[in-house]
């Protein structure tokens, strides 16, 4: 049998929706859903005479984007129109960047290992106005709806730098936190705010040469667990279809296959790359944008620390685990919130827990983000302070946090007022000892014979203790009476 | 005489320009662009080595709108000139290549 | 009493519709009775709005009355090119693939007419999608020439210039890619004004070549055009291209417009002058000689490479077109083919069947400049040769205040007579193309006529953004002849 050594090179093109107001060249407002058709105007309509006008926003957070992508950003860019005819592209062009991107040459660094990083290069990074949508509806027809056409995208292709699934998933999350983080995107994958589509061919060295497969370009991916499923599917099957027929790059041309989310396979759509044509030329109805340094380092400065710096930095400072430290750095907000936290003394693995635990809990329950929670830093702070020193219990710091958000009543009076304050008084609490002592010999008698009963009748003490305290008892102290009455 | 540019050509460039042209009319645009191109390349009788092209006149660069939403048409002034429409949308016959897309 | 009022410059109009002393529906009747005259012959009207026009000269009429301040055209019958858009008719731009369109918005200087209390009567013949040089390429109307119905009235703004020339309008706005507002003004005995590139909004105006087009008045005399630039002329913000009034500050352009050019520099070039008939170049030759009588002088310039500027011109302008008529499918709005096949059908039967001849000869062109391989070749050397001419320009400004050249090589040809050459075509329009890739500013005034009592044009041009003083120097030839103020009899 003869040896097969195969690994697996992805590429990505990726296009993320910037999160602005209104559309790249009209005044168009940008909202999910909503009636179709309906936030149309000449310029998004390409009806004849309209003009388009770049918006100001979409380029600031464009070149936040392709800064924080560690890309060279360009100090002279300019626009072109990519010509191909489809029904969801009212002028038959589309307003893009061909030769002259204004970023190129960045790179991305995406978790792999425990506490490693790979650097995957980023090609470039172009801004371009998105189509609208072809709805293909039961019938002899379809629909054409125009609310999206005209989005502010920006296009970002990677190197084929990535060698697994894991990796592109990697990637693709990593890609997520920061344009989040920036507020360069809201970066839903389920809304098509950001969408990927890989590029999957396979190095083979069978016999001691080295073959590549052709490459497919995969689409239809609308999760993070679709986009790693269909890189492992298309590694498969394009090791499968070597073995069988031999084909490699040079023979078989690009194709493009859609994945099947039901059925977990890719499918052809189109087989041979259709010699597009898109004729790409300056568009003369827009001004090229000229970027001073000055205006590149202002937009430097509205950078903030990114969330896989972040997430290496709370496992080294705060010695967080690796889990923690990436549950912690997901949201903006929740960094912030935990930094916030830690900074006005709450103890940072007991932050991390409040947080992760019942903060985490609370928003998946609101279906919201913990940002829009009404929690601050002050209030969590407060919480960990409390739990550290045994005012309350750990079980009471998901109570207190949950009426947080319906108040604005500090920790400390929220636990007092749902009577979360545990006991701690050695003499309130050594009475309430003595009266279950009293009414318990039998189990008295247990403890004290030192038996094989001794352990569990010492809990049941504590426990009835406990219960008398209505749960509000220091457990500590109470053993520690307990440990003094039996000596 | 050679064309510049022969029918196979100009029935590509119909296709590209989505002109569903008869045969005559190929035939008859072969021979006029062909014209027109050769007239067109005496352009090459200068050289141009080293000359920026100039895609446009005006030397003015920069020029943005702020990111303030405006009235848009509305779904019925956006259809109002659709060739068919059903109230909400365009229509246009069944698209089965959706791959055609960019 | 209404030839009279139409034989009035619109500055003299609009004063005593101001004062009261004419009414303006007085003023829209006398036009619309014109109209009635004269458009079955000449042909120049895609539609007209009498109703409304009525209506909105009453209600200027009655802000007259009331004391109410009027805009700088109160009252004025205008009419505009079907290439600019307008929420009231249709806006066709000459082509069946638009005869039922209705634009939802105006175009940027509809709303300045409008807001200057211009009357807009009608909308005026064009070739299709401005794309030819004596309006025979209109899909839907034919248009004569006013002086010998025989003759094409230019074009492609043919429609504009025969409305002023007959009478039919007090003043026109045109288009102007190649020379669309000059030779049709020329063939026609009227002033024409393209603009400096970026100095009138290109909002709403229906695109044939982006970097080229420019809209501009066709008026009768040339303080009629300053005072329609006076309204037109400044920056949009829905146009990128229009130019930021704080770069270039928009002047009044009637301030001066009496005060000739001191120790004027005429620049002539040779091949400005190269093929022209005898009879133009012998129009144009007197009229410098008037120049030189009012002190001018005339220095010899070089323009080396306009002779390349009809083959970067219909490089640039057809791949610019290809891209900006690609809109037109069928799918969104416009014609579509009865029973198509399938969505592919609808782009490619909807445009073969809706478009006329010249459009697809430069669509293809235009798609042929633009595609893989090709690109280098002629779109970018176009663009590299454009470059140079607009070095020309640039070089003999330095040595003279203005260029006087022909606008075209011959007065207004018989209809039918270069349909079936369009390279000879395209070459007629040698004079006025560079302006155009150079973005300056260029007007025609009447200068003259040929034995066949045809109209001869005069074309000057000016550095960019200095419309005021081409216009002074334009006026200052008007001020002493009387070509001017010749009208065609024979319609
Ligand atoms: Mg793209
Ligand atoms: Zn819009």
């Amino acid at each position: 049998m003869s040896s097969v050594e195969c690994k697996v090179v992805i590429g990505l093109e990726i296009h993320v929706q910037l999160l602005t107001k209104t559309k790249m060249f009209c005044g168009c407002a940008l909202e999910f859903a909503g009636e179709p058709n309906s936030r149309v105007c000449p310029v998004c309509l390409g009806l004849p005479g309209s003009l388009p006008v770049m918006n100001r926003k979409a380029f600031e957070l464009s070149v936040m984007a392709g800064l924080a992508l560690n890309c060279k950003i360009a100090n002279f860019t300019k626009w072109d129109r990519k010509s191909y005819y489809y029904p969801d592209l009212p002028k038959n062009y589309q307003i893009s960047q061909y030769d002259l991107p204004f970023s190129e040459h960045g790179f991305i660094e995406i978790p792999v290992n425990s506490g490693d990083a790979k650097r995957i290069r980023i090609t470039r990074a172009h801004l371009e106005e998105d189509a609208g949508k072809n709805v293909h509806t039961a019938g002899n027809f379809s629909q054409v709806d125009l609310n999206r056409a005209g989005t502010p995208l920006l296009e970002i292709v990677t190197e084929p730098d990535m060698n697994s699934g894991s990796e592109v998933r990697a990637l693709a999350i990593e890609l997520q936190r920061i344009v989040q983080y920036l507020g360069v995107s809201e970066a839903s994958m389920q809304k098509g705010q950001m969408r990927f589509e890989p590029n999957v061919n396979l190095h083979i060295i069978k016999d001691g040469k080295e073959y590549k497969t052709p490459i497919t370009e995969v689409k239809n991916l609308n999760s993070f667990r679709a986009l790693e499923e269909s890189v492992n599917y298309e590694h498969s099957r394009q090791l499968e279809e070597f073995l069988a027929t031999g084909k490699t790059m040079e023979m078989g041309n690009k194709s493009t296959r859609g994945w099947d989310a039901d059925r977990g396979v890719t499918v052809l759509q189109r087989e041979k790359e259709e010699a597009h044509d898109y004729r790409y030329f300056p568009d003369p109805d827009l001004l090229p944008v000229k970027l001073t340094d000055e205006w590149i380092e202002d937009m430097r400065s509205k950078l903030c620390e990114l969330p896989l710096q972040k997430q290496f930095r709370y496992v080294k400072e705060f010695k967080l685990s690796e889990y923690d430290a990436g549950v912690l750095t997901a949201e903006r907000a929740v960094a912030e919130l935990f930094e916030g936290a830690v900074e006005q003394g709450g103890e940072p693995k007991r932050v991390c827990n409040i947080i992760s635990q019942a903060g985490l809990k609370l928003a998946n329950e609101a279906g919201r983000s913990m940002a829009e929670l009404n929690i601050d830093a002050e209030g969590v702070a407060a919480i960990a302070k409390m739990v550290e020193a045994n005012e309350i219990n750990a079980g009471a710091a998901g109570a207190i946090l949950a009426e947080m958000t319906k108040t604005d009543k500090s920790a400390k009076a929220i636990a007092e007022e749902l009577n979360l304050i545990q006991k701690s008084d050695a003499s309130e609490l050594e009475g309430l000892v003595d009266a279950v002592i009293a009414e318990n010999p039998q189990a008295v008698d247990d403890v004290k014979s030192g038996g094989k009963k001794s352990k569990a009748a010492r809990g049941f003490l504590m426990g009835k203790v406990m219960q008398k305290a209505k749960g509000q008892a220091n457990p500590k102290i109470v053993s520690q009476i307990l440990a003094k009455k039996f000596g | 005489m050679a064309q510049k540019i022969d029918i196979d050509q100009v029935r590509k460039v119909a296709n590209l320009s989505r002109l569903d042209l008869s045969s005559e009319q190929l035939t008859e645009f072969a021979g006029q662009l062909s014209s027109i191109l050769e007239y067109v390349e005496k352009m090459n009788e200068l050289d141009t080595d080293g000359v920026e092209p100039l895609a446009h006149c005006l030397e003015v660069s920069n020029c943005f709108r702020e990111d303030i939403a405006k009235e848009s048409l509305g779904t019925d002034k956006t259809l109002s000139n659709a060739p068919e429409q059903d109230g909400q949308f365009f229509i246009v016959p069944k698209i089965l290549d959706e791959s055609n897309a960019s | 009493m209404s030839d009279e009022l139409l034989s009035l410059s619109c500055r003299k109009l609009t004063e005593l519709i101001r004062r009261g002393e004419v009414s303006s529906r007085k003023a829209v009747e006398a036009v619309f009775s014109s109209i009635e005259k004269t458009e079955p012959v000449v042909g120049a009207y895609l539609s007209t709005f009498i109703d409304e026009s009525l209506e909105r000269a009453d209600e200027i009429d009655s802000k007259i009355a009331a004391g109410k301040k009027v805009g700088k055209l109160a009252g004025l019958p205008i009419a505009v090119k079907d290439n600019m858009c307008t929420t009231f008719g249709a806006t066709t731009c000459g082509s069946k693939i638009l005869e039922n369109f209705h634009a939802p918005y105006n175009a940027a200087v509809i709303e300045r007419l409008l807001a200057e209390d211009a009357v807009i009567v009608g909308k005026l013949n064009m070739d299709e999608f401005a794309m030819g040089s004596s309006t025979e390429n209109s899909g839907l109307k034919k248009t004569v020439n006013p002086w010998d119905v025989n003759r094409v009235p230019g074009g492609s703004s043919g429609g504009s210039a025969a409305a002023v020339a007959s009478g039919m309008c007090m003043a026109a706005l045109g288009s102007d890619t190649g020379g669309s507002i000059r030779q049709p003004a020329s063939f026609c005995g009227v002033v024409g004004l393209k603009p400096t590139y970026g100095r009138v909004s290109r909002y709403g105006l229906v695109a044939y070549g982006s970097s080229l087009d420019q809209i501009g008045p066709l008026t009768r005399d040339v303080a009629d055009a300053g005072l329609m630039m006076n309204v037109i002329a400044g920056h949009d913000d829905n146009d990128s291209t229009s130019v930021n009034e704080k770069i270039a500050p928009v002047p009044d352009y009637l301030e001066n417009i009496e005060k000739g050019i001191e120790g004027l520099t005429i620049g002539v070039a040779p091949q400005f002058h190269a093929g022209a008939d005898v009879e133009v170049l012998s129009a144009i030759e007197d009229a410098i000689e008037v120049y030189k009588g009012l002190g001018a002088k005339v220095v010899e310039i070089d323009m080396p490479h306009i002779d390349y500027s009809v083959a970067a011109y219909y490089v640039i302008a057809t791949a610019e077109a290809s891209s900006n008529l690609a809109r037109f499918d069928g799918v969104h709005y416009g014609h579509r083919t009865a029973k198509p096949e399938d969505y592919i059908e609808v782009y490619s039967k909807s445009r073969a069947e809706a478009f006329g001849t010249e459009v697809k000869r430069r669509i293809m062109l235009g798609t042929y400049a633009l595609s893989s391989g090709y690109y280098d070749a002629y779109y970018l050397k176009a663009l590299k040769v454009r470059s140079l001419i607009r070095s020309d320009f640039t070089g003999a400004f330095e040595k003279c205040d203005c260029i006087m050249t022909p606008v075209s090589p011959t007065t207004a040809f018989k209809i039918g007579e270069n349909i079936d050459d369009p390279l000879k075509m395209y070459l007629s329009d040698i004079y006025t193309i560079g302006v155009n890739l150079a973005g300056i500013p260029g007007i025609s005034i009447p200068c003259g006529f040929d034995g066949n009592d045809l109209p001869v044009g005069l074309q000057i041009l000016t550095p960019a953004f200095t419309e005021s003083k081409l216009l002074r120097i334009a006026r200052m030839f008007e001020s002493c002849t009387e070509f001017h103020k010749r009208r065609p009899q024979k319609v």
